[in-house]
């Protein structure tokens, strides 16, 4: 069986909040709450590095291990998901999460919290119905096999989800080209051309710099 | 060529070759590359492995950015692992000790050695102990106790035995039940415990003779009775416990049950903390007392019930309380209401000093 991941390479992510957007979007959630958030450290600055977090998916999940009404459940995925019916706002599951995932509508008196809301890796939950399902948990992207619409959507691809064994596969793949003097480009058929051409002297055929008058 | 075959921006286009092969021409190739490295090394090296440790620690700096537009969180909660650790690995399972043993070590006391009875016969006359509106606190607060402990074990153990027991449907209404009575009744029981301490405060300043009493063990075992004033060394001890880690743990209860005041996830990590702690303490101690107060020893119950209590019984558990009130001692069929004779008078006579 798959174990469904996310994974945020910050060296890509331009903190353009396309991934909140889309998860908003996707799942219709509720107003005030928004499952993923984009973090930023050291704004402004040379090392500025962005990150976006949502519901990871532990494998010991804290959030599981605390809920006083055991309404958490793993699927057979990998996914960490819980069930509406049976939560009752304590907040425990928020003051364990490593990552801030779990979120309360906050209508009632006195910051009363409602039931949780949080990323569902886009697959849904308990519910009779489809109908109900939506209403309760947003959309059920992973019945219809599709991934979760934030990491679809992301514009650099910084955000991947999907099966762990996949997503660790690219992103060692990344992390060995990275800052390689082949830059981010290898694969790309128009560069192995020029590489070819040019030898192994890869900064020549790294000509982001294009002159299209050199071309034969 | 494969530029232009981008359509509608020809022109653009055109422009960015124009400039491309004018940057071509002026850079050299070696000065070329040495921009890229440098250009390489500064994009790549934005994450260290300081800013890894730096978010781990669950530290903040000046400018980071979330963009969630309230949030006040970091990027790792790292006292969220300890916070669980701390419940589910040492409240938990030391509270169920705590609680459980003190039930069973209870159970074994009654079976071993029983009921402490009075040693002599009842006189019939009658001493008022705890006038109407002392009782009245008392039995709103230890109703409103018995509600939150089980509530709260609910809250802390109920998963491991009724889901399974019950199903789901009972479970899920069970719990939100259990919820609703703990966080509404909760303020409520810390009110009414502040007004029940300060309105028995008086008898609870603690003197020379409950030091004695101590050294005797309250005379839990056996035929003797160490002196004893108003309130025995025993009850001032429930009362001092109430009055120090009950108020801890009803504040620490607010801090959790209002959310809304902006404090933060560590403060109520924290209060989780010490509010549980609290809690199993004061319900384990609260079983003791209400042992000795029911079924351990004879005669005590009718105090907080009837409010009246025997002068055998005050002669043995509170002897020097019975020598400053044995004026006012009542026969049994006299007594008509709450204020035959005096009203608080007796509380009045036993006040210390």
């Amino acid at each position: 069986m798959a174990q469904m991941k996310f994974m945020c390479d910050a060296e890509r992510c331009i903190e353009c909040n396309g991934c909140v957007t889309a998860c908003k979007n996707a799942n219709d959630v509720e107003w005030g709450i928004q499952r993923r958030r984009v973090v930023t450290l050291d704004d402004g600055e040379p090392s500025e590095v962005s990150i976006s977090v949502a519901c990871m998916h532990c494998d010991d999940a804290p959030c599981m291990a605390v809920c006083p009404t055991d309404c958490f459940y793993k699927t057979d995925d990998g996914i960490v998901l819980h069930d509406k019916d049976l939560c009752i706002g304590c907040g425990y599951c928020l003051y364990a999460c490593p990552f801030g995932a779990p979120q309360f509508p906050k209508q009632n008196a006195f910051g009363e919290r409602g039931k949780m809301d949080k990323c569902t890796f886009c697959a849904g939950g308990p519910a009779e119905s489809k109908e109900e399902e939506y209403e309760k948990y947003g959309a059920n992207r992973i019945a219809e096999g599709k991934l979760p619409l934030c990491a679809e959507m992301c514009s650099t691809k910084a955000l991947l989800a999907g099966d762990a064994q996949t997503v660790a596969d690219i992103f060692r793949q990344r992390v060995v080209k990275r800052g390689h003097a082949d830059g981010g480009w290898s694969g790309n058929q128009r560069r192995e051309r020029e590489r070819t051409r040019a030898g192994a002297d890869l900064n020549q055929a790294d000509s982001l710099a294009y002159d299209a008058t050199r071309r034969g | 060529m494969s530029l232009c075959r981008n359509g509608p921006n020809v022109g653009a286009s055109v422009a960015l070759a124009l400039l491309l092969l004018l940057t071509a021409l002026f850079a050299s190739p070696a000065l070329a590359q040495v921009e890229t490295e440098r250009e390489a090394a500064a994009a790549v090296g934005a994450v260290t492995p300081d800013t890894w440790r730096q978010v781990r620690s669950g530290e903040v700096g000046p400018n980071f950015r979330d963009s969630r537009a309230d949030s006040t969180y970091n990027l790792i909660n790292a006292s969220g692992e300890s916070w669980r650790q701390l419940r589910n690995r040492w409240v938990s399972p030391f509270g169920l000790i705590a609680v459980g043993g003190m039930a069973g070590v209870i159970l074994l006391f009654y079976l071993i050695i029983g009921r402490k009875d009075l040693s002599e016969p009842r006189t019939g006359r009658k001493l008022l102990r705890w006038p109407l509106v002392v009782r009245s606190i008392h039995w709103t607060v230890a109703s409103l106790f018995i509600v939150l402990a089980l509530t709260g074990l609910n809250l802390l153990y109920g998963k491991f035995v009724f889901r399974s027991l019950f199903g789901d449907a009972v479970w899920a209404s069970m719990i939100s039940g259990s919820k609703l009575l703990h966080n509404y009744l909760g303020p409520l029981f810390g009110i009414l415990l502040v007004v029940l301490l300060a309105r028995v405060l008086k008898h609870n300043w603690l003197d020379r003779t409950d030091l004695a009493w101590f050294k005797q063990g309250g005379g839990l075992v056996g035929k003797g009775h160490p002196d004893a004033g108003f309130a025995n060394g025993g009850e001032k001890l429930w009362f001092w416990l109430l009055a120090t880690a009950g108020l801890v743990v009803v504040a620490s209860g607010l801090v959790m049950d209002f959310p809304n005041y902006g404090q933060s996830r560590d403060t109520m990590q924290w209060a989780n903390i010490i509010h549980s702690v609290g809690a199993l303490g004061l319900t384990a101690v609260a079983l003791g007392h209400i042992y000795i107060g029911t079924i351990g020893s004879e005669g005590s119950l009718e105090g907080m019930t009837t409010g009246y209590v025997d002068e055998t019984w005050a002669k043995e558990h509170h002897n020097l309380w019975y020598e400053e009130a044995k004026d006012q001692a009542v026969p049994e069929d006299q007594l008509t209401g709450d204020k035959p004779v005096s009203g608080d008078s007796s509380e009045t006579a036993s006040r210390p000093g």
